[in-house]
């Protein structure tokens, strides 16, 4: 993108309340069920059946207004949005026009900035209203016709609509996985983007830099990953400014994400315009929030990702990026202080959780929650290290033994006998066969080739598997060689 | 009052004959001279309603109730197959 434009992004996510039955009836929400088994007269919107709201569906929609300093509504309602598909079987969606429960809010992202470091957006949030999903539509492989099956239909959803205050996918990413932390910190949702439960639309539009008005935006759905929708804007942005640069005009309509292409495609659709004709839906009953209801599930509330990273970096001395990595989800901050209340250095605990530990647990698949290092054993070799029992590079190979076996450190490091090597003496004796072996190393060290020592201390550490504390080894060749 | 009744009719998926049309077109007519009749009348004094009941707060508590109309409602459908309802091929939203 040139310098000449900006590019102003806003994100329409949909998030799926984490409630045992759907909103308006008592079908199960349960993710896999056979087609059209968890449906009922409600769900499929049979003549006579009734809409009944589940009282915890409000409740965790108020819960994430919180969290998103959202203000509140005292006052809301549903509203019937009038539209024809075959996923929606009463021919109207049960939404809220007017009257959302989530008002405006913000919430914080970090990104990079140019000079590399990591910098606070507040990125306003426009509303966030309950709404019933619709079925499931089925077109692949089937001639001529498409499937239906109605269990979605119904399940409880929020719909979050940030301000356009996003100017770059990369902020999109990171205000999604923001959003994503708070979502799970609450419990709200599971956010599963595969089954569904959180999904993602991007309002995307370029404008000269500085300029006021806002342009032409496209909207982009079939966003299937958090990594797809800063693709997608990516490409959509540069395709726009091309689209722009050339003299041309950038249409509003609606494009599809095509992730094998990796770009966006403008959807058929017909041409007219959607008309909603929203109006008050008369089968439910208005609701009120009184502030003490809305007091009392702010207490509620755990301590969240930004507040829990802000204390991390003010008691532990973490850095920003550290500090931010490790709120991301739940478990990993848990684990991490777990962690250092076993051995109390932050630094080193985080370093070995993000570099080494979540290596292998991807390469397991597996959740920090199920890691077979606990946190007690991941602090028992940081100790090992820091009393310098063993060195950063053995512990290197401990760890992945220790998440093979389920070992501690300390059982690991006696039954391979990888105890690091600080005896003096058998260190000279192995620099003295060093010395001897390397002549020309040597020479070269004393000629003033100070890389050479480098070279003498791997072989050091070769000839006794690494055992030897590289500190030492240096020290007592150095003085050996006597230079 | 005037309206486009074949917008309205377009909304509403429903194809109209030119008498059906002039009928429809006084009928709404006059349903909508008497909301606009309605207008005249002075609401300052009177609270914003949604709902014709003097309901608020009415929740279901979150408990799943399995209902066995499924089959049933597979089996009245137009067409099917297995446990789908099968519909006319239809194009992206
Ligand atoms: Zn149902």
């Amino acid at each position: 993108m040139t310098t000449v434009y900006e590019a102003v992004i806003g994100l329409e996510v949909h998030v799926q309340l984490d409630t045992h039955s759907k909103i308006f009836c008592a079908c199960s929400t349960k993710f896999g069920s056979e087609p059209n088994a968890n449906t009922c007269p409600v769900c499929l919107g049979l003549p006579g059946s009734l809409p009944v709201l589940n009282g915890q569906a409000l409740h965790l929609a108020v819960k994430v207004g919180i969290a998103l300093n959202c203000e509140i509504s005292k006052r809301l309602k549903f509203d019937r949005k009038n539209y024809f598909y075959p996923d929606l079987p009463k021919a109207y969606q049960i939404s809220q026009f007017d009257q959302p429960v989530n008002g405006a809010g913000w919430l914080l992202i970090e990104t990079r900035s140019e000079d590399g470091s990591w910098k606070e957006k507040k990125i306003g949030i426009h509303r966030a209203h309950l709404e019933e999903d619709a079925g499931k539509l089925l077109h692949e492989g089937i001639e001529g016709a498409s499937l239906v099956d109605f269990n979605r239909a119904g399940v409880p959803l929020l719909e979050i609509v940030s301000d356009p205050d996003l100017s770059s996918p990369e902020e999109a990413y990171a205000y999604l996985t923001s959003l994503k932390a708070i979502l799970q910190y609450l419990e709200v949702s599971d956010c599963n983007m595969e089954e569904g439960s959180l999904r993602c639309d991007a309002n995307v539009s370029i404008r000269k830099r500085g300029d006021k008005n806002l342009g032409t935006k496209t909207e982009i759905k079939n966003l299937n990953s958090f990594k797809n929708v800063q693709r997608a804007i990516q490409y959509e942005i540069e395709r726009q400014t091309e689209l722009v640069e050339g003299g041309g005009r950038v249409i509003q309509e609606t494009r599809l994400w095509n992730d094998v292409k990796a770009q966006t495609f403008v959807m058929r659709s017909k041409e007219q315009a959607h008309d909603y004709r929203y109006f008050p839906e008369p089968d439910l009953v208005p609701l009120t929030i009184e502030s003490a209801a809305i007091e009392a599930i702010r207490k509620e509330l755990p301590e969240l990702p930004a507040a829990k990273a802000a204390r991390f970096r003010k008691d532990y001395g973490l850095g920003d990026y550290d500090a931010s990595v490790l709120v991301q989800e739940k478990a990993l901050a848990a684990y991490f202080e777990q962690a250092i209340k076993a051995h109390a250095n932050a630094k080193m605990i985080s370093n070995w959780m993000q570099s080494e530990l979540l290596a292998l647990l991807n390469s397991k698949k597996l959740a920090i929650q199920s890691s077979p290092v606990s946190a007690q054993a991941l602090a028992g070799l940081v100790a090992l290290i820091e009393s310098g029992t063993i060195s950063g590079k053995i512990a290197k190979d401990v760890l992945p033994v220790m998440f093979e076996t389920g070992q501690t450190a300390q059982e690991v490091v006696r039954e391979k006998g990888w105890v690091q090597v600080t005896d003096e003496s058998l260190i000279e004796t192995i620099a003295d066969k060093i010395i001897a072996d390397n002549s020309q190393s040597v020479q070269d060290y004393r000629a003033g080739k100070k890389q050479a020592l480098g070279f003498l201390v791997g072989q050091m550490m070769k000839a006794s598997q690494g055992k030897v504390n590289p500190k030492l080894a240096n020290e007592v060749l150095a003085r050996k060689i006597g230079v | 009052m005037s309206f486009e009744i074949e917008k309205v009719a377009e909304l509403a998926r429903i194809r109209l004959t030119p008498d059906e049309k002039n009928k429809l077109q006084s009928d709404l007519g006059a349903i909508l001279g008497y909301v606009e009749k309605l207008k005249s009348v002075d609401t300052s004094q009177v609270s914003e309603t949604s709902h014709v009941m003097d309901l608020t707060n009415v929740f279901r508590e979150d408990k799943v109730l399995p209902s066995d109309v499924s089959a049933a409602v597979l089996r009245a459908a137009p067409d099917r197959d297995g446990k789908f309802f099968r519909v006319p091929k239809t194009v992206e939203r």
